[in-house]
């Protein structure tokens, strides 16, 4: 069991090792659905809410069935299942019980279940031998942090729409991957003064 | 098949048009965060070949007998199976590569280019042409990895290293002063902008000319 506080592994979700910006983690949507605020923003509720949601699950499932049954090299099939599952359970439930909600998030919840971040999420759990609290909040500081980088990222494009940039660079991915440079400087760097 | 393609151009098409980094842009997760290097981009696109040819060949050989509405989560699984192989050979033989790679290897499931491949080609053509195509994607893949860890190394580390033996030295050589940033994360953002800029401005050029 990894000895880091719960304050500990909530920062490091969230900042410095941030999905998008530091790990490279969920980089399509990151330069995919960062046009506006608004698909920004729905995109990362549902990421949130997967993520923890798999976070729970999937240590249940790791610690109880594939370590008593020495199973560790299903580890990566069971994980993409589960979450594949969980994803279509979620829609079922939020089409069902909150129409709003799901005409709003639409077609990023079915997109969720092949987003590395999710994954990246569950399997960091199991390398970095976190226990259960450690497991959850670290699926929801991953999230956090997806949120963070996804809503300040969503902003700079939207407000810069004024701006001159060269033809070479446009509004699209060149664009994108311009700004996210930036922001990795001051993810990685700039939270290194917080001790922790 | 009676259409005119031939293995050569199907071939080539991976690594042109359709090339995973400035073509298709998929891929992007691990082509930035394992690039550190270009040996770790070589260990990292080697998995990503055999898997991509795996389960090209697999899913096409299979793509009669797949229902339409569950063929998704049957690619997932056939991906999957394959990168446990590839897990477990790397771990067994080049535990280095391995090390240094982590959670990426196993992230190779959700690589874009692997299902979306399965799902744009091997669902639709025959088993030898998803062979060429897989391995001609792959091959893109290959050489975007080595281009994009060719340059942060020369720029992070002042050399190149491949297998032990050093290639480039500038540090000894010209006196070069590493940046160390290039092989941290900003470094790859700032390698792929500016690879991806410049391929847009060629194709304005070219744009620019035609018409």
């Amino acid at each position: 069991m990894a000895d880091a506080s719960i304050f500990a592994v909530l920062m490091d979700g969230i900042f410095l090792k941030n999905f998008l910006v530091v790990q490279f983690l969920g980089l399509c949507s990151f330069v995919g659905v960062t046009k506006d605020v608004k698909s920004a923003s729905g995109m990362s509720g549902a990421v949130i809410f997967v993520i923890t949601m798999s976070a729970f699950v999937s240590y249940f499932l790791y610690t109880y069935i594939l370590l008593p049954l020495r199973l560790e090299y299903l580890t990566t099939i069971a994980f993409i299942i589960v979450i594949a599952a969980l994803v279509q359970l979620v829609e079922f439930i939020v089409r069902k019980f909150m129409p709003p909600l799901y005409r709003s998030l639409g077609i990023y919840l079915p997109l969720i279940s092949t987003n590395c971040a999710v994954l990246g999420a569950v399997l960091l759990n199991v390398m970095n031998e976190y226990d259960f609290i450690q497991s959850v909040t670290f699926g929801i500081a991953a999230g956090l942090g997806y949120t963070v980088a996804m809503l300040i990222m969503a902003s700079i494009r939207e407000r810069s729409n004024v701006l001159y940039v060269p033809k070479a660079v446009g509004r699209g991915v060149t664009y994108a991957f311009f700004i996210a440079l930036i922001m990795s400087m001051s993810f990685a760097n700039y939270f290194k003064v917080i001790p922790l | 098949m009676g259409d005119n393609r031939n293995v050569a151009s199907e071939f080539m098409r991976g690594i042109t048009k359709d090339n995973p980094t400035f073509g298709l842009v998929l891929g992007l997760c691990p082509t930035l965060a394992v690039t550190t290097s270009v040996e770790n981009g070589i260990g990292m696109a080697a998995g990503t070949i055999f898997v991509l040819v795996g389960s090209n060949l697999l899913v096409s050989v299979m793509r009669n007998e797949i229902p339409d509405s569950v063929r998704i989560p049957i690619e997932l699984i056939v991906i999957a199976t394959f990168v446990s192989i590839v897990d477990m050979v790397m771990e067994a033989f080049t535990p280095a590569i391995y090390a240094a790679l982590g959670v990426y290897i196993p992230l190779i499931v959700v690589n874009c280019i692997v299902i979306g491949r399965a799902e744009a080609y091997a669902l639709k053509n025959g088993v030898f042409y998803s062979l060429i195509d897989g391995l001609g994607v792959g091959t893109g893949f290959l050489l975007m990895l080595m281009l994009i860890g060719g340059i942060r190394e020369l720029l992070g580390t002042g050399g190149i290293k491949l297998f032990g033996i050093q290639l480039v030295d500038f540090v000894s050589m010209l006196g070069y002063n590493p940046i160390g940033m290039m092989t941290l994360s900003p470094g790859a953002f700032l390698t792929i902008a500016v690879l991806m800029a410049i391929v847009n401005y060629n194709r304005i050029l070219k744009a620019l000319r035609g018409a």
